[in-house]
């Protein structure tokens, strides 16, 4: 046990994910050892974060204003609509930009032995953003888990009536993994999905 | 090192750390187990969708301190597919995974009746030839009959007077005759105690051919006696959808 300060700073270190009390010994020793002005910053960058950031009233997503950076952008499509569990998810498909439409994030996926319902989600949201008929194509990018297939069974059938495409992301084989390894589900997958190789 | 094999269905998964995941299995020999997945978050994770809630498994683990670690995983039969791609199945099938969880209180304690109730209650589910919602019910009756709870339902379950009696006290474990019948018992349908009944027995041609409102009931009934007797509320039954 340190004194004062020094065990409040290891104390409060150990707190975040993933970091166990040896590692929160260590960070706390190297921001010690560090220069003022280093850690200042970081303390600056902790308060501005909690201070500025909020989420996106139209789709969830971090913002620093009312609305995010691509619900903002008037390039974007606004007839594709990619539906995602949370904005970490955001940051992965926007760094593929393969992706042009707008997002919707739900804030996790149904999974009642955690006791999260549908009515947990932004789902309601999301069916108002598709009652205004500007979106012609939903794309469901869940989890390729049990819970996020099961939030995309529930989406799929929920919007059906309303006569938009809905079409979930293709689960198949890692590109640069070897076939043998892959387990039967992925592999049946991958045939299901299996397409034309015009050459 | 300790390395041992099993087989197991695949209850809960939880996060951990960066990219493991804590799996709960229910396996035929060594009862319910906890053990450690690593990398199986990883999209290139050599476990791939194995070890997946519903799934049926065959494991080779290794004895760890306090959580065992899966070494090695090969589907048997992978009844997540068919079950979260419909979502009535989906949410009575994770009722009874919660439930099977709940019945297996202590760890590494074999329990291969519940084991194999578990098992053929997620093949009828995942075939889809019976409603969702009874073949839930009948699994729940079941796995209180297992553990030592089964309703009485030909006599009263406090005097032991035969007879189809029309009040149900959920305390009392059953039907219980006028005599016995304590305050704010229910009085189901007579129709209703019967599908109960043919639940627990496996009567399918009679269940599948109930009505509705008796459904209906039944499974109320059934929620109410599940949870005053496991003295725990099952989370997943709240959520459970109707077809």
């Amino acid at each position: 046990m340190y004194e004062g300060v020094v065990q409040d700073l290891i104390d409060e270190l150990g707190a975040l994910p993933g970091v166990g009390p040896k590692s929160a010994q260590r960070i706390a020793f190297y921001l010690l050892a560090a220069e003022e002005v280093d850690v200042r910053r970081l303390a600056k960058v902790l308060v501005e974060v909690k201070e500025k950031v909020r989420f996106c009233r139209v789709c969830a997503n971090v913002a620093e204003d009312e609305e995010c950076r691509v619900c903002q952008d008037p390039r974007r499509d606004p007839s594709v609509l990619c539906v995602v569990e949370e904005p970490k998810d955001v940051v992965a498909i926007e760094k593929t930009r393969e992706f042009r439409g707008r997002y919707h994030v739900l804030g996790g996926a149904i999974s009642p032995i955690d006791g999260v319902g549908p009515d947990d989600l932004r789902i309601k949201e999301l069916m108002a953003r598709l009652a205004d008929r500007e979106i012609t194509e939903l794309i469901i990018a869940t989890d390729p888990n049990l819970e996020g297939e099961a939030t995309a069974t529930y989406l799929a059938r929920l919007v059906k009536p309303m006569d938009i495409k809905v079409t979930r992301l293709a689960s198949g084989l890692p590109v640069g993994g070897d076939l043998e390894y892959a387990d039967e589900v992925t592999l049946g997958r991958a045939f299901e999905g299996r397409r034309l190789l015009d050459v | 090192m300790s390395l041992y094999r099993d087989e197991g269905i695949v209850l809960r998964t939880q996060k951990l750390g960066e990219a493991d995941r804590i799996v709960t299995v229910l396996t035929r020999r060594t009862g319910r187990v906890r053990a450690v997945a690593k990398g199986v978050r990883r999209t290139r994770s050599k476990f791939g969708a194995r070890l997946e809630p519903f799934t049926h498994v065959d494991l080779q683990l290794h004895v760890g301190r306090s959580l065992d670690i899966v070494t090695q995983a090969e589907t048997l039969r992978p009844y997540g597919e068919p079950i979260a791609a419909d979502y009535a199945r989906y949410t009575a099938g994770t009722a009874m995974l919660e439930t099977a969880e709940r019945v297996t209180p202590v760890e590494k304690e074999p329990v291969l009746r519940q084991f194999l109730l578990l098992v053929g209650g997620l093949r009828t589910l995942a075939s889809g030839e019976h409603e969702s919602r009874l073949v839930l019910d009948a699994y729940l009756l079941r796995a209180l009959a297992v553990a030592g709870y089964t309703p009485s339902l030909d006599s009263c379950a406090r005097c032991g007077s035969p007879g189809r009696h029309r009040a149900f006290a959920v305390p009392a474990g059953g039907v219980v005759c006028p005599g016995c019948r304590p305050a704010g018992s229910a009085a189901p349908a007579e129709e209703t105690l019967r599908l109960m009944e043919a639940l627990l027995r496996g009567d399918w041609p009679h269940a599948d051919g109930s009505e509705q409102r008796h459904r209906q009931e039944t499974s109320g009934l059934v929620a109410a006696y599940l949870q005053w007797h496991l003295e725990h509320s099952i989370r997943s039954l709240r959520l459970v959808e109707r077809v």
